[in-house]
């Protein structure tokens, strides 16, 4: 059919915004605010559902993935909390440093990959330090509807406890914090045991933490379906390589302190992304011909799929050549 | 824009009828001359003025007596509308999307007034004036997605998204191409997709989901699918197989033109905000044959697809054993002339039948 043939464009629609609050939490944690640029409503979103933040770096652009931890009924105001990575890329410090109340940005239409199943009896979140952002979005919508939540939060420290305060203020009898510094941690295997049927558990935090879920969950019988995960890689530093695209005719080389999509953006080539850190297949790329070995940090690809294809916005290449169809 | 609204049945006498205007804008859904499965998805942002592309919901002549057939179909078998408890959010997420694009693309016919939760929803073609809290169920005489789509032309299936897959988990379901809402409900998009032939071998489906899953928020999608009815049926459900299969047995070389119709979906694809479910509108829009080719170009290029349809679709498509009396009247609009590229049907430019 070609009613009105339009080339789709890469990334999810963008709005532009005015930055309405800066919010320092703690030490480490900014809560930014965004307002529309051309006065309209937000659109609604679905808690889990998280925004692409673009920067203007001088001449380079970065766009970093945020959870929205606003209320999803709020159409007035989007929210993000940024937890500032000193030893990361960039975005999260450019983000603590240079932005202000009044800059201009532009943010990513909602994308919702770590959503709520709706079925769920009860939803029971486990979130580990930054982890939190998304249940700060599920709580408000979960409220809203009357359904059945508890919150078990991990925490390096009191002073480090982005959002403690208030969420035990206000669901005193719903939410219970852990605190690293005093040895505490969530007894999961108790915490498992028992809940009623038709329960759902959502993990959000370090790696470590989703695994563990993960596997004592199946080892109490609980199946996949009612266990959800969002984790979101930031691309690593790499040793510098060399790729060819054969499709764009061009030969590029990806920077120590790039991402490969960043590098192929960078030479304007129009690749597909959306969530930017492995999770969604979107910018799914064929591997034309290889001679070295690759990095696969994604959490997208089967293993029986590593040989030939690499998702470009969290994945590198070490070796002699690499050429990829985009 | 002043739409005249037929007086038409699809079903008894049959009075349907498409205007000029409606047979010029029909969505033909052939861009070349042969046919064969494919994920031919673009983007649902408008299109050419006046086309069926254009606006989000469609609206056309056929609207109220389309809306009066769906009544009537409700009113014999209330299970062609199901919502799962847990889709109760999506319907108002659906709701919503329906008002408000109605009342921005037709002003003239639809209007939606809202202060905070308080709805008012007026929809002029069908007499509805109603105020209700949005999100409280209580206040409609429906649930939300019944409600909107007694008013709004089209079968709504509205689709759960979990475990990467997709559920049929609410649909209202009425003017369907043979499948049924109550057998597939609570099936995942494998399951409800099962008794299509060529396509799953293709990796037809496995792409599909994918582009499906992938649907963002503000960034809604389109595709056209087809097959064939005899008389102006719209609803041509499983449930009701014994009182319209044996029609197709009807068709003679003298009443074919008049009784023979395609029968084009154009389906749509939009990402629900606070559900996170996709909702799949399936309109149906339908043509006499002998409409058709009062375009030469489709004329000529719909005698070329039926011609070299492989067997298989063909007979899943239920028309195989009327296909050599298609070609008998087809033929008669092809005169091997080359057709232009695309799917509109260029009757300015197209050279006038040669025989």
């Amino acid at each position: 059919m070609s009613a009105a043939p339009q080339r789709a464009k890469a990334g999810a629609e963008k709005i532009e915004v005015i930055v309405s609050a800066v919010l320092p939490l703690n030490d480490l944690v900014t809560r930014f605010e965004f307002k529309r640029k051309d006065g309209n409503r937000f659109p609604t979103f679905s808690a889990g559902a998280h925004t692409v933040v673009h920067m203007r770096d001088g001449d380079r652009q970065r766009l970093n993935p945020y959870s929205l931890m606003s209320d999803p009924a709020d159409t007035e105001t989007y929210a993000i909390s940024v937890r500032r990575d000193d030893e990361g890329r960039g975005g999260s410090l450019f983000m603590h440093n240079n932005v202000k109340v009044g800059d201009a940005m532009e943010i990513t239409y909602p994308v919702n990959l770590f959503s709520l199943d709706l079925r769920a009896k009860k939803h029971v979140f486990l979130a580990g330090g930054i982890g939190i952002t998304p249940f700060m979005a599920m709580i408000a919508q979960l409220e809203r509807s009357s359904d059945s939540w508890e919150l078990h939060y991990s925490v390096r420290t009191e002073a480090l406890g982005t959002y403690v305060d208030q969420l035990v203020s206000k669901y005193p009898n719903k939410v219970r914090i852990y605190y690293d510094d005093q040895s505490q941690s969530i007894n999961l295997e108790n915490l498992l045991d028992g809940q009623p049927l038709g329960t759902n558990v959502y993990v959000c935090g370090p790696k470590g933490m989703i695994d563990w879920v993960h596997k004592t969950a199946a080892a109490a019988g609980w199946p996949d379906a009612n266990v959800h995960s969002e984790e979101f890689t930031a691309p690593q530093p790499g040793k510098e390589f060399q790729v060819r695209l054969c499709r764009s005719e061009k030969t590029i080389t990806v920077g120590e302190n790039e991402s490969l999509l960043e590098a192929m953006e960078r030479e304007g080539v129009d690749a597909p992304f959306l969530c930017r850190g492995g999770a969604c297949g979107q910018c799914e790329t064929n591997v034309v011909s290889s001679d070295g070995e690759f990095i696969h940090r994604d959490h997208w690809l089967e293993p029986d799929e590593h040989g030939n294809k690499i998702m470009p916005c969290v994945s590198r290449f070490i070796g002699k050549s690499l050429e990829i169809d985009r | 824009m002043t739409i005249q609204f037929n007086k038409e049945t699809f079903r008894d006498d049959y009075s349907f009828k498409n205007s000029d205007w409606a047979i010029q804008r029909f969505p033909f859904p052939f861009h070349e001359d042969s046919y064969m499965y494919s994920v031919n998805m673009e983007q649902h942002r408008g299109g050419p003025a006046g086309s069926v592309y254009e606006k989000r919901f469609d609206v056309d002549e056929h609207y109220i007596s389309e809306m009066e057939d769906r009544a009537m179909v409700l009113a014999d078998d209330p299970l062609r509308c199901q919502s799962l408890p847990h889709m109760t959010l999506a319907g108002w997420d659906l709701l919503e999307l329906i008002m408000v694009s109605k009342s921005e693309d037709y002003p003239d016919l639809f209007e939606l007034h809202r202060e905070g939760d308080i709805w008012r929803w007026i929809n002029k073609p069908m007499g509805i004036d109603d105020t209700f809290t949005f999100l409280d169920e209580t206040t409609l005489p429906y649930g939300p997605m019944e409600y909107i789509t007694r008013q709004t032309q089209g079968d709504f299936c509205v689709l759960d998204q979990r475990d990467d897959n997709l559920w049929m988990d609410a649909g209202m379901v009425t003017t369907q191409a043979d499948w049924s809402l109550d057998f597939d409900i609570g099936m995942n998009f494998f399951e409800w997709h099962a008794p299509v032939p060529l396509a799953h071998e293709k990796g037809i489906f496995k792409r599909a989901l994918k582009f499906l899953l992938n649907i963002q928020q503000g960034a809604p999608a389109r595709r056209l699918n087809w097959t064939m009815t005899v008389n102006p049926l719209l609803d041509t459900s499983p449930e009701n197989y014994h009182k319209w299969g044996i029609q197709k047995t009807t068709l003679t070389p003298e009443n074919i033109g008049a009784k023979q119709h395609l029968r084009v979906e154009l389906q749509s694809f939009f990402r629900l905000p606070r559900s996170n479910a996709l909702v799949f509108p399936i309109r149906c829009y339908l043509i006499a044959f002998q409409d058709i080719v009062k375009s030469p170009k489709w004329g000529r290029r719909l005698h070329r697809v039926i011609r070299d349809l492989p067997e298989e679709l063909a007979t899943y498509k239920g028309f195989i054993d009327n296909r050599p009396m298609m070609l008998d009247f087809l033929s008669k609009y092809d005169d091997g002339l080359p057709t232009s590229p695309g799917v509109f049907p260029d009757n300015e430019t197209e050279p006038a039948l040669q025989k």
